[in-house]
């Protein structure tokens, strides 16, 4: 078969439905029949009744609602209960609606007919407001009420046909059929696109999953995405994760701990990252959440913490015990808590709720503790499924994240429950290290993408002041921690006090042999003046004595008259040489 | 005692009889403009009408193409109905009126099966 080849896009129409959009590309083919089945209480009336509502008032869609099952009165009831005045909107003409009514006990089919009569009522309604969009709820009604199936399918062919020609997005929902997608075969004649809606329990919790079974010239998410129906209507849980394309910031946040910045390049965390603290019960994962809650909020950030271990009023008390107080933060408007048993409802609802506070409180930080608590709600593939889908919305808005993990003694310590590694950006992971009777945190940095880290275990001391990290000792024993470190660091203590007093000792000796040796110098020197001075006084005294025979021997050649070698002057004058 | 209330029985079943041979029939037939099958119905209605139940019927046409806000408030999805408005109960013919059985059971006139 030679494939259509079309050069511009389908067209879609956007449903507004939150999350639906992203999964179909877009939203429902514009201009064709979409067909949405389901069993019964799956919620097809209502995703079909949001597609029109958010049509109206979103996208400037006028829609008509032919209801073939509920009556006028209690469909205003259910459009009220989503937050919309139909009455309102029927005044305002953006919505037109009729209720189709067919009661089979009046009915005698007397010969040939044709459905014109329904061609008439919804050509009507569509110009009574210039709509674009229609809702067909159920067709199938159709087919309970009257008995020729040949002349029922050949009319509905021509009905969405002219929907078609009309460029009228429809909606048509049915019922499932036990073979087939719709009890009356409905999907063969709707081609274009097929939304299929599962509601079930497992495990005593349910949930409605969406599939697009079916999307003509358009790429679509194969997945069964699970969906919940809230108060403001549907909502698909937003599958993000299909794409990686969220911008990343540089900035970087404190942990709320000096020393454990100082140990992730002196900076603490990047802004929007992802990260974990796994450790075994009481390693004090608890704790390094609130530090960072803290820190957070005394910059005035806003943070959202899900408790799903202990209330809000448990950990505020608690905390105090490690000089946090988180109360005044609650009061200011900075901290919010929200606690919930993990068990409460499904992972899907958790996650739509973690959603919706997430819309309301937009916060900069959040917490979830401990993210291994959600696992009890679902299966290992479904969480990360779930975890996945949340990190990635939460990476996309630049919110950090900080998770707590509670891995079981007797586990690997580096395998988290739901796999979700390859989700952090920075996993510290906190143990018991044991030894010597005693159990002592010990903390050490897993990994931390995109900064140079410390490849150094700290031991961790809980106190009235909060959280410090210490160095360990690595001994012949191993690392020691807790007293048998402190003992270490007073005998290196008196060590090095001996060490400083020997030096100091040391040192006095020196001076004072420094002391002998310039005295002795001072010796030397005067002895030494003593003897120049000796010196000079004789050579004075030969000097003299030197003149005074020159001056004889002078005279004794001048009394003998004896040559004189040089032609001295006679005159008297002074002589050359002395 | 049981032939008593037979008696009375038969009584009341012949009075009820004779007030349906009384009783006016209101009838709307609504058809879609001057198809062959608007047509067919129109005057299969008529004939029958007239076969049985001479003077004593009043039948209207409407064309829901015109009205079609009367399609709405009558509630017609097939064309042609012919709406038996009036003895109650009230029924819903439709299809081209050929199938003369069916339209006796469908006025009243002959029971269901």
């Amino acid at each position: 078969m030679a494939k259509k080849q079309t050069d511009s896009r389908l067209e879609k129409c956007p449903t507004g439905i939150r999350g639906f959009d992203e999964i179909s590309d877009g939203g429902l083919p514009k201009g064709r029949p979409t067909l949405i089945c389901g069993n019964a209480g799956c919620g097809k009336t209502i995703l079909a009744m949001e597609f029109l509502l958010r049509g109206a008032i979103q996208f400037q869609e006028p829609g008509v609602f032919i209801s073939f099952e509920e009556p006028p009165k209690d469909l205003a009831l259910n459009f009220s209960s989503m937050g919309y005045d139909l009455n309102d909107l029927i005044a305002r003409k953006l919505i037109a609606m009729d209720h189709i009514y067919i009661e089979r006990s009046e009915i005698e089919e007397t010969g040939e007919y044709d459905l014109e009569g329904l061609f008439i009522r919804l050509a009507y309604a569509i110009d009574s407001i210039k709509a674009k969009r229609i809702v067909l709820d159920t067709v199938e009604s159709l087919f309970s009420g009257l008995t020729n199936v040949g002349i029922l399918r050949a009319e509905l062919r021509r009905l969405f046909a002219w929907f078609k020609d009309r460029g009228i997005t429809a909606v048509i929902t049915g019922e499932s059929g036990e073979k087939t997608l719709t009890r009356y075969g409905l999907e063969e004649y709707v081609a274009d696109c097929v939304i299929l809606l599962d509601f079930r329990v497992r495990e005593q919790i349910s949930t409605r999953r969406l599939r697009i079974i079916k999307y003509r010239g358009s790429s679509h998410g194969a997945d069964e995405y699970p969906f919940l129906i809230e108060k403001t209507g549907i909502s698909i849980l937003p599958v993000t994760s299909l794409g990686l394309e969220h911008t990343v910031s540089n900035e970087r946040i404190s942990s709320g701990i000096p020393r454990l910045d100082s140990m992730l390049a002196g900076k603490g965390f990047y802004r929007g990252s992802t990260i974990l603290i796994s450790g075994t019960a009481g390693t004090g994962k608890t704790s390094f959440a609130n530090k960072f809650v803290e820190s957070a909020c005394r910059r005035g950030e806003r943070c959202l913490y899900l408790a799903f271990e202990e209330s809000a009023d448990q950990i505020m008390r608690n905390m105090k015990s490690i000089g946090t107080d988180l109360a005044p933060w609650v009061k200011k408007g900075k901290l919010k808590f929200h606690a919930s048993r993990p068990s409460l409802y499904g992972l899907e609802m958790h996650l739509v709720t973690i959603h919706n506070l997430i819309a309301a409180f937009k916060p900069q930080i959040i917490i979830v503790d401990p993210v291994s608590n959600l696992t009890a709600v679902g299966s290992s593939i479904e969480v990360k499924s779930v975890l996945t889908r949340l990190f990635d919305y939460l990476k996309a808005s630049h919110v950090t994240t900080l998770l707590t993990d509670l891995v079981h003694f007797g586990n690997n310590l580096e395998t988290t429950n739901e796999e979700i590694s390859s989700l952090i950006d920075t996993w510290i992971l906190l143990r018991n290290i044991e030894i010597n009777g005693e159990r002592n945190r010990g903390l050490f940095i897993l990994k931390s993408r995109g900064m140079p880290h410390s490849n150094q275990i700290r031991e961790v001391v809980l106190s009235d002041r909060g959280i410090d990290l210490v160095d360990v000792y690595l001994g012949s024993g191993g690392v020691l921690t807790g007293s048998a470190r402190a003992a270490q660091e007073a005998k290196e203590k008196a060590e090095a006090r001996d060490y400083q007093s020997e030096a100091d000792r040391r040192m006095r000796q020196q001076e004072q042999k420094r002391k002998i040796l310039e005295a002795k110098i001072a010796a030397l020197h005067a002895e030494f003046d003593m003897e120049s001075e000796e010196i000079r006084i004789m050579a004075t005294e030969e000097k003299k004595k030197r003149n005074g025979l020159t001056a004889e021997r002078d005279e004794m050649t001048r009394l003998r008259k004896a040559d004189s070698k040089t032609d001295l002057p006679r005159d008297g004058r002074k002589r050359k040489m002395k | 005692m049981t032939g008593k209330k037979t008696k009375a029985n038969e009584q009341e079943i012949l009075k009820a009889i004779d007030k349906v041979k009384e009783e006016k029939y209101i009838l709307r037939l609504y058809v879609t403009g001057v198809t062959p099958r608007s047509t067919k119905a129109i005057l299969n209605v008529k004939k029958l009408c007239e076969e049985y139940l001479q003077g004593q019927y009043e039948l209207q046409v409407i064309d829901i193409y015109q009205q079609p806000k009367l399609a709405q408030g009558e509630q017609i999805i097939a064309a042609p109905t012919l709406i038996k408005k009036l003895p109650l109960p009230l029924r819903r013919l439709i299809g081209d009126m050929s199938d003369t059985e069916r339209f006796l059971v469908g006025m009243d006139l002959k029971p269901r099966k």
